[in-house]
């Protein structure tokens, strides 16, 4: 088994998704049989290999601090769920 | 199945037929044509279109939604241009579909998930710039598997997808609807976005031409993100000069994607109908595995022969870590995934789940309610390969990976100009067939998937059909930036071969 109930929990936490007792386990069973199939990398020798996060050669790009047309806060707040005045509005974070 | 024949006379009885629903079988350039020399406004082909997808869409459903009143008001726009003389764009008057995963102002943009209902973006991804800029007329956006993870359309969060060719079957994915769409002629041609081969593989499916780009090809600004590395926006299209001609229009650098190249933008077009003699043509032996459907396997080989009866030179090569691209993949896109993903929140824009505690059950509550079950999986994998612990032996794996299947292809772009395998191992399965098993549909990509790992461009073309009467695609790989051989070389195999005439018997 490459990977527990317990550690299914804890990802899940990581990605701030709520899943259920049922997609749990059937999460897990799925996950396992993944790693399980991309565990065949490891008969690949890679330790001189680079890593490639992109397959094209990036550079940083710059441009100049100018100030230039963007969106309104009407614009901006105009799919928000919940709004109050010119803010998102989210259930309460701090205590009393 | 009934026989079928050249379009677009086959595609109705001859008693139904009227000069609407021809326009609809017309390519891109043949539209562009009529429309050129005044045979045709540009608010009658609009309205052939859209009859046509009230006659037809029924039954495939390839549109999430249809926007006939921006429609019509940018086709009244060309064609009042046009009566005044302006100087119009290369795509003045022409209707096309958009895959619900680009961004299109004032219009809803879902990627097919419930999280994203309502939607609406304040503003365009600059492939529409484009296509506005050239006079093209949105006709409407396309469904597809929930922001593009998967195979088949059928992890769409609104509607299953049919594949024109047999309604029972899948039309391919993630861009199920703009391949169905435009095989069934309900647009003229379309945009999809291509990650794993979500371009090239529903391509394959339906029959028709789908070209990923070079990654930085394309401006990603606008398209929503799945796998940044890897993902591409790209054309679907009826036949191959409309692919070179779509390319012309949304190829080239933006400020607003920094990984767009400053590289020049060659004419798609110049080198269609060039002679592709002593044209070197790869074939790697891994992309003839066991379990490959044989008509398939037939159907690619004999396109080899139509190629080299052409003079061009085919060659064996080989690829040798084509086995580790699909494990490969899983991991870099997932990863790449469940940080993009993370974005939706229920905070700034989409859906939030309705009865929520503090700010963290919110969170979870949204995301369990507004993410479909592929997509849950994808950010697990994801999050899974990036935590402490697993990133060296998973993530970092397969970045190490994605180097040696980059320099397979380097090397053996060394020998030849032109890759050649088939797009994917069996024709359109049916509806339901693989959706129990994740696994068994991400094997489906197991041809197209390298190509994203590696950055390079890749075009999907039919080059038969079996038995049945289900399209068979072959793919073309090219070097770097270089479209224009791929094109070149698609365009001499279509021209050679009648594959692309057919219409679905619908």
């Amino acid at each position: 088994m490459k990977i527990t109930r317990r550690e299914v929990e804890h990802v899940a936490r990581l990605a701030r998704l709520g899943l259920s007792e049922e997609e749990i386990e059937r999460m897990r069973a799925q996950l396992d049989a993944i790693l399980n199939y991309v565990d065949k990398l490891n008969e690949l020798e890679t330790r001189d290999v680079p890593p490639t996060s992109h397959a094209i050669p990036m550079t940083n790009v710059f441009r100049e601090d100018a100030v230039r047309p963007c969106l309104s806060q009407e614009e901006a707040l105009a799919n928000a769920p919940d709004r109050a005045e010119a803010f998102f509005r989210v259930p309460r974070i701090l205590e009393e | 199945m009934p026989l079928t024949g050249p379009r677009p006379s086959s595609a109705f009885p001859a008693s139904l037929k009227n000069e609407f629903m021809e326009l609809t079988a017309l390519t891109i350039h043949e539209l562009q044509e009529r429309l050129r020399r005044r045979e045709v406004t540009a608010r009658q082909v609009l309205t052939a279109f859209l009859k046509r997808i009230a006659q037809v869409d029924g039954r495939i459903q390839a549109y999430m939604a249809v926007t006939g009143r921006e429609a019509l008001s940018q086709a009244n726009r060309i064609d009042r241009l046009r009566r005044d003389g302006a100087q119009l764009g290369p795509l003045a008057g022409i209707p096309l579909a958009i895959k619900d995963v680009i961004c299109t102002r004032g219009i809803p943009t879902t990627c097919s998930s419930k999280i994203l209902e309502g939607f609406i973006p304040p503003y365009d991804a600059t492939v529409m710039r484009c296509l506005y800029q050239a006079g093209a007329v949105p006709l409407g956006k396309t469904n597809m598997d929930e922001f593009a993870m998967g195979s088949s359309t059928e992890n769409s969060g609104y509607k299953i997808t049919h594949n024109p060719w047999d309604l029972e079957r899948v039309p391919g994915g993630s861009s199920g609807g703009s391949a169905a769409a435009t095989a069934a002629d309900l647009c003229a041609g379309s945009l999809g976005s291509d990650t794993g081969g979500s371009i090239r593989q529903p391509a394959a499916f339906c029959g028709i031409v789908g070209l990923k780009p070079t990654y930085g090809r394309v401006s990603r600004y606008g398209l929503v993100a799945f796998a940044s590395s890897l993902d591409q926006i790209g054309p679907m299209t009826k036949d191959v000069r409309d692919a070179a001609i779509l390319m012309n229009v949304i190829a080239g650098h933006d400020p607003c994607d920094s990984t767009s190249v400053t590289l020049p933008v060659p004419d798609y077009s110049a080198l269609l109908g060039r002679e592709i003699g002593g044209v070197r043509i790869g074939i790697p032996d891994e992309y003839f595995i066991e379990g490959m459907d044989p008509e398939v396997q037939t159907g690619i080989r004999k396109a080899i022969e139509v190629l080299e009866s052409l003079g061009a030179k085919a060659e064996r090569i080989s690829l040798p870590h084509t086995e580790y691209a699909v494990a490969t993949y899983y991991l870099v896109a997932t990863a790449e995934a469940s940080s993009n993903l993370a974005r939706y929140d229920g905070v700034k824009y989409g859906a939030r789940a309705r009865e929520t505690g503090d700010l963290l059950s919110m969170y979870k509550q949204t995301r369990r309610t507004g993410f479909g079950a592929e997509v849950k999986r994808r950010i697990m994998l994801g999050t899974y390969a990036l935590s402490a612990g697993y990133y060296d032996a998973y993530y970092l794996k397969a970045l190490r990976v994605r180097t040696l299947i980059r320099k397979d292809f380097e090397e053996a772009f060394q020998r030849c100009e032109v890759i050649l395998t088939p797009t994917a191992p069996t024709p359109a399965f049916r509806l339901g067939e693989k959706t129990d098993d994740p696994l068994t549909m991400y094997l489906s990509d197991i041809f197209t998937i390298s190509a994203n790992l590696a950055g390079i461009p890749g075009i999907a073309l039919p080059c038969g059909f079996t038995r049945a009467g289900l399209p068979i695609g072959l793919q073309l790989l090219g070097k770097p930036f270089d479209e224009a051989t791929l094109l070149q070389v698609a365009y001499a195999y279509e021209q050679a071969t009648e594959w692309h005439r057919r219409t679905p018997p619908l």
